[in-house]
């Protein structure tokens, strides 16, 4: 069963969730999903019912419900609002009580009366109170659920601070006391909300991509019943043995074998495989692919959950799960940091009562040191980078999925790469443009216009005029023919433009498309071209210390000239999608680090196994869905500047978390001494956040420097790797 | 200081003014769709004629 589940906040929750349901009798396992918060559990049906399950969940302080995607993503939209709501109100509330404690501030060194003192508290009070019990209520319930199961998270030294803070200073007012830390409190809010939402919109990105999935699968599949009639079932329905009719330019519902007509088949999305192949009787397709020219009749093999599309899927989940295990930077700073700063206000408590001071100065002192060493830089510190960094990566064409695909694009030292699509254009292009006669190219590009076979498209981008002949008629599986001045101009097959005699076929991986008008003829070579600069970023990549490999599904002979071109040695050919994940886990097995770059849906499980990965934004769904980072335009050079981008930014997060450590090895001390005024914890506060800040903005200056040494190459000439 | 009585509620009416603003354009979805909104500005659909 799976079950969503809301509240997983930190890596801790994902140990408490699992750990507490293996010891509940009946429950096989359990397994927490924390990028898309999923819990997957198996139980004997006998000993306990799922409602017990949820009911377990709900008591450790986590909302469970089965899962329904369209559900998880709506519930997404809504925390995504009311933590917006809570940080408007928490930034509404510090600017008025800053104003407020300002005033204060320098009353106490000049001439405000305690009369005025007092009400500026009590205003400061009145709208404290009420945003507080608001906007912290993120903080709040997570720790409560984190009490009520008797475990600590990060947000429990949180909601402490912030409710002492508010708690004192109440007191304080009452007593007419000088100082009040209403602004502290509210301020600290405001930083930590920021922080969160900036988390929180990084993750739901990618929610909404992963929801596309469903789409990607044909939905309604024509079903050709026992009396001849065709009519439309939804895929789920079909059964193994069924006969279906799948028209040119749909995509297949289901794994299956050809009984009747001749197709040829784009099976790029599933396989990798880039020339269109010819299926006919008794061959096997499958689901996800597109069929091109024929109308196809098959008989169902495999359908709904076992087709091949669902066993990259399946792959897919597994991948993913291994990965989640994760654990951020800051999750990791922050599993060293609570325990130290309770012990240090303990010890600042029991110290000050030893001294002899009153209860009331001791709990002053304790009290102030949670503030002030709560966790404002620090929460900061990373996502501040993150964001940076994010916007740095936006404005070169990348567009990051995953929240702290940042950090891991740091740590790697491989890079793969899949060919078809990825170190090639997605495109076919005419190789042999310069060799035909300009007229009659731009007569089979115009053709071309006319057709959707994938090589027809590829002549039509040589089209200046980009309008389609009048009257074209379109001969499934072999060619476009219409009549120009007066002559027919076909363009297809060879024996389409009767040229069957006249043509030896080169040896040469390029496909080949004819072209005749009249009694003038010609051969087009329409192959993959390499990405204009992937030659220049590959040797970047290699010169930052990278190794390079090539898994690809397509064909030896496709791949061999690519990867002498790169100076790649190391490629593997004809890979399923089972047996490229299997390299990958060798490959992290031998300790390496794997950024996996690569498009189609054979990639997609690659992908999330992969320690990080990328996608081109021609990539499949699928893919994008489950790459880190998809990469926009026809340069591979966005790659290269990632994991530079990457680098800096986790040198930077480095820098900050140790900036925040200094700042609290300053500030403890000036807290356990008693000597920390509001005005102090506010500037201190502050002071270490802009800092944090303005450190992460070094980020975009870092690059301009860089930017002047190294101009970017732009596209070299293209790499062509037809042999004419 | 006779001047706070009205300041200070000024002060606040005008922070809470920007506040239920806010609050209120996130509720009627004003934020939903950022870019869809960047995007929908060079829509022509409302010019008439």
């Amino acid at each position: 069963m799976e079950l969503a589940v809301e509240g997983i906040a930190c890596g801790g929750c994902i140990a408490r969730i699992e750990g507490a349901l293996k010891r509940m009798p009946g429950v096989v396992e359990a397994r927490v999903n924390f990028t898309n918060r999923r819990l997957t559990v198996a139980w004997i049906k006998e000993a306990i019912s799922p409602g017990a399950v949820i009911e377990a969940l709900d008591k450790m302080g986590y909302g469970a419900r089965p899962f329904a995607p369209r559900l998880a993503e709506d519930e997404d939209a809504r925390a995504a609002r009311e933590l917006m709501k809570c940080l408007a109100t928490a930034g509404f509330a510090a600017m008025n009580i800053m104003l407020l404690s300002v005033s204060v501030w320098s009353g106490n060194i000049t001439d405000i009366t305690p009369e005025t003192r007092d009400f500026f508290h009590w205003l400061s009070a009145l709208i404290a109170v009420p945003a507080v019990a608001y906007a912290g209520r993120p903080f709040l319930r997570s720790a409560l659920g984190a009490l009520r199961a008797r475990s600590v998270n990060m947000d429990v030294p949180i909601s402490l601070g912030v409710l002492l803070a508010v708690g004192m200073s109440l007191i304080e007012t009452i007593n007419h006391a000088e100082h009040a830390y209403f602004d502290s409190a509210v301020m600290l809010l405001f930083f930590l909300l920021c922080g969160r939402y900036l988390d929180h919109a990084m993750r739901r990105r990618t929610r909404a991509v992963a929801g596309n999935l469903a789409a990607l699968r044909a939905e309604i599949a024509q079903r050709l019943e026992r009396n001849g009639d065709v009519i439309e079932v939804p895929a789920a329905a079909l059964e193994p043995g069924d006969r279906i009719v799948v028209r040119p330019g749909d995509r297949l519902p289901a794994d299956g074998v050809v009984v009747d007509g001749t197709s040829e088949i784009d099976e790029s999305l599933v396989t990798g495989e880039t020339a269109g192949r010819t299926r006919r009787g008794g061959e096997m397709v499958y689901a996800g692919s597109l069929n091109l020219t024929g109308a196809l009749t098959l008989r169902v093999t495999a359908a709904g959950e076992r087709t091949l599309l669902d066993e990259v899927e399946r792959l897919l989940e597994k991948a993913v799960k291994s990965k989640s295990r994760y654990v951020r930077l800051a999750d990791r700073a922050a599993r060293c940091y609570a325990p130290v700063v309770h012990t240090a206000a303990a010890a600042t408590l029991g110290g000050w009562l030893l001294a002899g001071a009153s209860l009331h100065d001791a709990v002053i002192a304790a009290i102030s040191v949670l503030i002030i060493t709560c966790p404002c830089a620090l929460a900061l510190a990373v996502p501040a980078v993150q964001v940076v960094a994010a916007g740095r990566l936006f404005r070169n064409g990348v567009i990051l999925n995953a929240g702290d695909a940042i950090e891991r694009l740091a740590e790697i030292d491989t890079v793969v790469f899949d060919k078809t699509g990825t170190l090639t254009l997605p495109e076919g292009r005419v190789a042999n443009a310069a060799a035909v006669p300009p007229d009659l190219l731009e007569l089979a590009a115009r053709l071309g216009l006319s057709s959707r076979h994938p090589l027809a498209a590829a002549v039509a981008r040589e089209a200046r005029d980009r309008k389609p002949f009048p009257g074209v008629v379109e001969d499934a599986g072999q060619g476009v023919r219409a009549i120009v001045e007066g002559r027919e101009a076909r363009l297809g097959s060879a024996s389409h433009c009767r040229l069957d005699g006249l043509l030896q076929h080169p040896a040469s991986q390029a496909s080949i498309i004819a072209v005749r008008h009249g009694e003038r003829w010609a051969v087009l070579m329409v192959d993959q071209a390499l990405r204009p600069d992937a030659v220049s970023i590959v040797g970047g990549l290699r010169a930052r210390g990278l190794a390079m490999r090539i898994l690809s599904g397509d064909r030896r002979d496709a791949i061999a000239p690519i990867a002498a071109a790169l100076g790649i040695s190391d490629w593997q050919a004809g890979l399923t999608p089972d047996r490229k994940v299997e390299a990958l886990k060798s490959l992290a097995a031998q300790g390496h680090r794997v950024l996996m770059v690569g498009d189609g849906i054979n990639d997609a499980p690659s992908l999330a196994q992969a320690h990080v990965s990328m996608s081109p934004i021609s990539a499949a769904e699928l893919s994008q869905a489950h790459a880190d980072a998809v990469f926009l335009g026809a340069h591979l050079a966005p790659v290269l500047e990632s994991v530079l981008t990457a680098r800096a930014a986790r040198r930077l997060m480095l820098q900050n978390l140790s900036l925040a450590a200094v700042y609290n090895l300053i500030a403890i001390p000036i807290a356990v001494a008693g000597l920390v005024t509001p005005l102090i914890a506010a500037l201190a506060m502050s002071g270490s956040s802009l800092l944090v800040t303005a450190n992460a903005l070094r980020l975009r200056l870092s690059r301009r420097r860089r930017a002047d040494e190294a101009p970017q190459q732009p596209g070299s000439a293209p790499a062509t790797l037809a042999a004419p | 200081m006779n001047v706070l009585v009205f300041l200070v509620p000024m002060a606040l009416g005008l922070g809470l003014v920007g506040l239920f603003a806010f609050l209120w354009s996130l509720r009627s979805g004003q934020y939903e769709d950022l870019d869809g909104a960047a995007l929908r500005v060079l829509n022509d659909d409302d010019i008439t004629g």
